[in-house]
């Protein structure tokens, strides 16, 4: 890619301003406001559907291995939740919010959470003082991903309690990104851009027949000229004799669906997704990969009888595509 | 007869960090991992006479050679056929040795998987020679993919053989509870449950995404030498008991869908019947195995190819954990590709080495005999891996 040098300068000038935010500190520890308590555990059991007694009844806390009421290990990241100023950017101010407006001048306006791990080394207990202190702990290459170009950016929080012993950690990972411009968009003076279309076959000596066979409507199969086997894809000489001299005999397809796959993922451009592709056993006796057109991808059954029509497929290309049979 | 057979050692592995972006270029991992191999093998590179690689590989022999100052090298050589070509590049080590072409022979296989070229995302128009003419028959129809190659066949396998996708799932679980505890792994202390396999998104159908190996940034590499030298190395050796590759009749490179049955690995069932063949050994002498894993359902297939199970029955033999440490058969004790790294299978070779050293994340007790194994679906090969005596 060229880029100009002023670009250039101004992409370095970025880079290097973000990372230097690795390592640092988000702020100074936050003693968090509540001491771990009942009524929180409570409504935070009730939300979730969590009635593990352990963590809701006294009594039979009592008679756990905790000895009496412990907060869910899971609930550790709502003891230093800020709670509606945290939507609020004038009302908290650190170091994590300073980077994240970086990548907002520099157009990765976007922001979504994509993953945490977390660790719980000890139970809560009613009356602990929990204190967290957060570190962001690194920033990814650019990457491309479905949502635009950006960065992954991790913050480790650490949660110790009143004797400043650690009680758990959790890592938050979110993406910064440019949200990606619909095509439309990006159209240049040429007008609307080209959609990409399926990737041709390419035709060389061993295959071209074939290919404009298809051009003109017909599925061909090729014939050994000497012992008459039929072979596909197609080759230069026969297998079974070494003949090189061949000719061609039209399929009349009939046939059956052999195997097949439904295609998710990645979504290729210039093909429809899901993308159902089936191995099809000719009347003749070869095989040959085609899509199948005209039924449901769930539809599609091993031994499903199917016959061929040779339609265009974009951009002038034809291709053979194959429907249930009437 | 002339073989193979007990006449080269593994006698050192090395390997970089695997990780979703390596931050620097393959030749570097290429180094990297080459000079871990030959320290742990205690030799120095100018000790270093071959060299084998994949074609698939981006950098050069000589390259390496020249980035580690290993001199002069009196044998090279490159194996085609992607994963395939994993035992095979061992056994081009071998044979140089067994012949006398060259004393240390290193191979090795580097890539940015994840933050280079990703085999994930297809191959295009943009590929070259008979290759090209060979894709064409596939990628207007939009089989473009390594998993939507292995979808096609795994969909008949399950059709004929009534094994679900639940089946192929225990193949994903128990690499990844020998991932758990695998530091060098991508899903270390990360595991998997059932349902989060059935949950996740079909990649094509019927592969979902954690029936699909990973992509990785990272190298490996290992030293081959002959019995004799080997005796007196650094490391315990892992003897070649027996090695071979194996193209069948009518082979493509990923899409065979034209022999009568494509349920079966003929070119694995070929690998198999020539490994026990040199090496004496049979299915039951196997103790452990590497079984290339770069989708769940190969390794089904595999245990049928080697006679771990009859055809069509390895969805009863992989039941009740008998792949994990503690079954019948523990295999890819490292996490294999679906959960340790994806390194083209020499992450697998390594492993082999560890088991028969006994310095497995999951060792198991018995470690006499561990089958290591190949690519699927292409010209592959094999081996088994013993305790030099």
């Amino acid at each position: 890619m060229h880029l100009d040098s002023e670009t250039a300068r101004r992409n370095q000038a970025f880079e290097v301003g973000i990372r230097e935010y690795v390592g640092m500190k988000e702020g100074p520890p936050f003693a968090c406001p509540d001491l771990v308590n009942e009524p929180m555990i409570r409504h935070w059991c009730e939300v979730m559907g969590d009635s593990n007694p352990a963590y809701l009844d006294a009594d039979v806390a009592r008679k756990t291995v905790h000895g009496g009421i412990v907060a869910p290990p899971t609930m550790l990241q709502t003891w230093d939740m800020r709670g509606y100023p945290m939507r609020d950017p004038a009302l908290i101010q650190n170091k994590q919010r300073e980077l994240h407006a970086l990548f907002d001048r520099a157009g990765y306006t976007g922001v979504v959470a994509t993953d945490t791990e977390q660790e719980f080394i000890r139970y809560l207990r009613p009356g602990d003082q929990i204190t967290s202190e957060t570190t962001i702990e690194s920033i990814s290459e650019e990457k491309a991903t479905g949502l635009g170009i950006g960065y992954f950016i991790v913050t480790r929080t650490v949660f110790t309690d009143q004797n400043g012993d650690e009680v758990g950690w959790l890592t938050f990972r979110v993406l910064k990104f440019k949200p990606s411009q619909p095509p439309a968009a990006v159209a240049t003076d040429g007008g609307a851009p080209k959609a990409p279309s399926r990737i041709k076959s390419p035709r060389g000596h061993d295959n071209a027949w074939w290919w404009e066979g298809i051009d003109a409507g017909l599925l061909l199969i090729q014939k050994c000229r000497d012992c008459g086997a039929l072979r596909h894809p197609p080759g230069p000489m026969c297998g079974a004799c070494q003949s090189s001299r061949w000719e061609t005999t039209e399929s009349s397809g009939e046939g059956t669906v052999y195997s097949y796959t439904v295609l998710h993922h990645p979504p290729i451009p210039g093909y429809d997704f899901p993308c159902p592709v089936v191995l099809i056993d000719l009347q003749e006796g070869t095989r040959l990969v085609a899509n199948i057109a005209a039924c449901k991808p769930e539809e599609i059954h091993i031994g499903m009888k199917v016959e061929c029509r040779i339609e265009d497929a974009g951009e002038g290309m034809k291709l053979p595509f194959f429907y249930p049979a009437r | 007869m002339e073989s193979l057979r007990d006449r080269a050692v593994i006698v050192g592995i090395g390997q970089t960090d695997f990780s979703k972006n390596s931050g620097r270029s393959e030749l570097a991992l290429a180094a990297e991992c080459v000079k871990a191999a030959i320290q742990d093998a205690g030799l120095s590179p100018r000790d270093i006479d071959g060299m084998t690689t994949f074609t698939l590989d981006s950098t050069d022999e000589i390259e390496v050679a020249r980035s580690l100052g290993i001199g002069d090298l009196t044998f090279y050589s490159r194996i085609p056929h992607g994963g395939g070509a994993a035992i095979g590049i061992v056994h081009q080590a071998a044979m140089a040795v067994a012949t006398g072409s060259a004393q240390y022979v290193v191979g090795y296989r580097a890539l940015n998987g994840r933050s280079g070229q990703r085999y994930s995302q297809g191959v295009s128009g943009d590929i070259v020679t008979s290759d090209l003419i060979h894709w064409g028959w596939y990628m207007p129809f939009g089989l473009l993919t390594p998993a939507s190659w292995v979808a096609m066949f795994t969909q008949r396998y399950m059709h004929e053989t009534e094994c679900k996708s639940t089946d192929l799932a225990q193949v994903s679980l128990s690499t990844r509870k020998h991932a758990v505890n695998n530091p060098n792994a991508f899903f270390y202390r990360r595991e998997l449950t059932l349902e989060q396999h059935q949950s996740s998104r079909m990649i094509a159908d019927p592969l979902r995404l954690y029936d699909c190996c990973q992509e990785t940034d990272g190298g490996c590499a290992f030293v081959v030498t002959t019995p004799e030298r080997a005796r007196d190395m650094a490391q315990p050796g892992a003897v070649i008991r027996g090695i071979a590759q194996a193209s069948a009749d009518d082979q493509e490179s990923m899409t065979s869908f034209y022999r009568p049955n494509i349920a079966v690995l003929p070119e694995m069932d070929l690998v198999a019947k020539q490994v026990y063949a040199q090496s004496g050994l049979g299915p039951g002498d196997i103790e452990a195995a590497v079984i290339y894993d770069a989708f769940s359902s190969i390794v089904l297939w595999q245990l049928e190819s080697f006679g771990l199970c009859e055809p069509g029955e390895a969805k009863e033999f992989i039941k009740n954990g008998a792949l994990e440490l503690g079954g019948r058969l523990p295999t890819n004790t490292h996490g294999g590709q679906l959960s340790e790294a994806y390194i083209h299978g020499i992450n697998g070779v390594n492993e082999g080495v560890r088991l028969i050293r006994g310095t497995s994340c999951n060792q198991p007790e018995k470690n006499d005999c561990v089958l290591v194994t190949a690519g699927v679906g292409i010209p592959t090969s094999g081996m088994i891996l013993g305790k030099l005596a």
